[in-house]
């Protein structure tokens, strides 16, 4: 495959599990600074294709090429050091420390073992840590333990957590699932700050969450994309309608 | 200079913990006790080194190693070898058809000093041995499953097998080993009789400075960003490993810090009981040390030695009277632990403290300190700010 322009380049890929084809040959582009939304029905594949893309599954055939660096055979603390972040469907977070430590934990210097023993907590940290806090409206309580955080503060906490790494690649596994009215548009206004510098994709299900998000929609069927473009093209589809969205 | 130093003494209250701990095992006990409980005090402080590496594997890292045995034995067995060289000069075992080896090579028909005895008869060699090569051991273990991503329950087991392998394998080569007596009759080192009540005294001191000193280095480690990431894995590895750590490197380390550990307490345990023998090394050892962690509290550094010296006692008594009982009483101690005071008896003094006026003021300490992260960053914010 030859060199392209998008940050990410997803081509042919294939996962098997057991002769079940859980995403199938499947094509996508992700341009710089875009915030594109996977839709689809369960089991369409759309955690696969996460998985697959950040190292957690490994693929059967086809290339994901992250500004030209192929990563299917990457392991997975190397994609994310090359700049891909993930966040979990459900928050991920350490929750026997406090919101200052799972961010500071997060800082992407003393990431090997003696990098980590003699790591100092320097201005800098400190600096983005306050910084990315209040990005995440979490400036605070930085002292709280994380368990004691809202469901909501929790998936936020995770957020801030990747953003600490100023991954240019940032994908979310339905980042508002659980969440009240007031913390989703609270965390639409949140993605569409972050998106300023870099890619994004979510997975998500709330359709009025999408319209406020999204620049470009794809929607997954069978391991297989069935519909691609822009949110109020993808709604009139036929078959989208059909398979997903209902009359 | 002083963040690093307030780091290893764990601030005013940890300071004040060890502080206490140092008085009783450095002037009270030597003070109070007799040479020969001393004695006893001594061998238990050498388990405690291992319930300290366990703090530090398991309590912090949530690896759970049944099979810390092996590293205290190896400790143990490297020192023991060298001793027993010292011990088998030509003089002294001109009787034997070979003189010159242990005894137990001669009873064996052995008729030369095995390769592998050979950097026994240097005591830097030996010293260096004892730090590598259990070290180097537990790497092999550590390489082969965390870079597999073999953990919890599997890994205890494992852990548990090789203990019994390592014990069956030095009974089954007598001739090497010792086989199931252990290598006994040692009696000096570089000359210097260690069988006497004032050497005994010497190791006694010497064995508790190496204590004091492995809890103040676990104590950095713990609170460097290392010992952050320790409790982040426990809590959600694959939220480490997609932070962008290799989280298999990690455990390596704390499995090779802890091996070493347990090995400095294994070498300290032959020169003060004098003799090293397989009992040490096989799977009811290497699990009553789990349980001195668990009873004195699994996250707690200095709980881990209280914990040892308590359980010890007690066994000491109780086997003394009812010894066919120890074992069950023991087991039931463990499970009361876990179900009723899973953080052992520092989960105790940390509930209770603050109801005795002279223990509250001391632990009014905790809350501000979890605070002091915060006002720490502000500090620094102003600072980054001016």
């Amino acid at each position: 495959m030859s060199n392209t322009d998008f940050v990410l380049a997803v081509e042919d890929l294939t996962v098997s599990f057991d002769g079940f084809k859980a995403v199938d040959k499947l094509n996508m582009y992700i341009d710089k600074n875009e915030l594109r939304v996977v839709i689809g029905p369960n089991g369409a594949g759309k955690t696969t294709v996460l998985d697959l893309i950040c190292g957690k599954t490994k693929s059967t055939a086809g290339s994901i090429k992250f500004k030209n660096r192929e990563l299917t055979r990457l392991s997975e603390h190397e994609i994310v050091r090359a700049g891909v972040g993930r966040k979990f469907q459900t928050p991920s977070i350490y929750e026997n420390l406090t919101v200052y430590q799972n961010l500071e934990v997060s800082y992407p210097k003393g990431r090997g073992v003696f990098g980590s023993l003699f790591f100092k907590r320097s201005d800098e940290v400190v600096a983005q840590v306050r910084k990315i806090a209040r990005e995440i409206m979490m400036e605070d309580i930085l002292g709280m333990e994380a368990a004691l955080l809202s469901h909501g503060q929790k998936q936020w906490l995770e957020i801030g957590m990747l953003l600490m790494q100023e991954p240019e690649l940032l994908m979310l596994d339905e980042p508002v699932a659980g969440m009240s009215a007031k913390e989703r548009d609270q965390t639409a206004e949140l993605l569409n700050r972050i998106c300023q510098n870099r890619s994004v994709i979510v997975i998500e299900h709330d359709m009025e969450f999408v319209k406020k998000i999204a620049h470009k929609v794809t929607v997954l069927h069978q391991g297989k994309i069935l519909a691609e473009g822009a949110m109020d093209k993808v709604q009139a589809n036929e078959k989208v309608i059909e398979v997903y969205l209902g009359h | 200079m002083n963040e690093t130093l307030s780091k290893i003494l764990g601030g005013k209250q940890g300071a004040i913990g060890l502080g206490i701990l140092a008085a009783l095992i450095l002037v009270l006990l030597p003070l109070g006790l007799d040479p020969f409980r001393l004695g006893l005090v001594g061998k238990y402080l050498t388990y405690a080194f291992v319930a300290v590496s366990l703090v530090l594997l398991w309590g912090n890292g949530g690896i759970l190693s049944l099979g810390q045995g092996i590293f205290f034995g190896l400790g143990g067995y490297a020192m023991a070898m060298f001793l027993k060289l010292e011990a088998s000069d030509p003089v002294s075992t001109a009787i034997q058809s070979t003189p010159g080896i242990p005894d137990f090579m001669d009873w064996n028909q052995l008729t030369a000093l095995p390769w592998f005895w050979e950097p026994f008869k240097s005591l830097p060699l030996t010293i260096l041995a004892i730090l590598i090569v259990p070290t180097l051991f537990a790497f092999l273990i550590g390489y082969a499953m965390f870079k597999r991503r073999v953990g919890g329950v599997y890994f205890a087991i494992i852990t548990q097998a090789i203990a019994l392998i390592l014990s069956i394998l030095i009974i089954g080569q007598q001739g090497y080993t010792g086989g199931v007596n252990g290598i006994t009759d040692l009696k000096t080192l570089l000359g210097w009789d260690i069988r006497t009540d004032s050497a005994k005294y010497v190791l006694y001191y010497v064995n508790a400075a190496l204590l004091i000193g492995c809890i103040l280095l676990s104590r950095y480690v713990l609170s460097s960003k290392f010992g952050m990431l320790l409790l982040a894995m426990r809590d959600k590895e694959e939220r480490v490993r997609f932070s962008g750590y290799d989280v298999s490197n990690f455990k390596i380390f704390i499995f090779c810090l802890s091996a070493m550990i347990s090995a400095i307490g294994g070498a300290m345990f032959t020169l003060q009981v004098g003799f090293m023998s397989p009992t040490f090394i096989g799977i009811v050892p290497s699990i009553e040390m789990v349980i001195f962690a668990a009873v004195g509290g699994r996250m707690s550094l200095i709980g881990a030695v209280y914990g040892t010296l308590l359980v010890n006692a007690g066994k000491t008594m109780f086997s003394e009277t009812y010894p066919e009982l120890w074992l069950f009483l023991m087991g039931g101690l463990f499970i009361a632990v876990v179900m009723f005071f899973p953080n052992g008896l520092a989960g105790i003094y940390d509930k209770y403290a603050k109801k005795v006026p002279f223990l509250r003021k001391l632990s009014e300490e905790s809350p501000k300190a979890r605070k002091a992260e915060t006002v720490l960053v502000e500090t620094k914010e102003a600072g980054v700010k001016a």
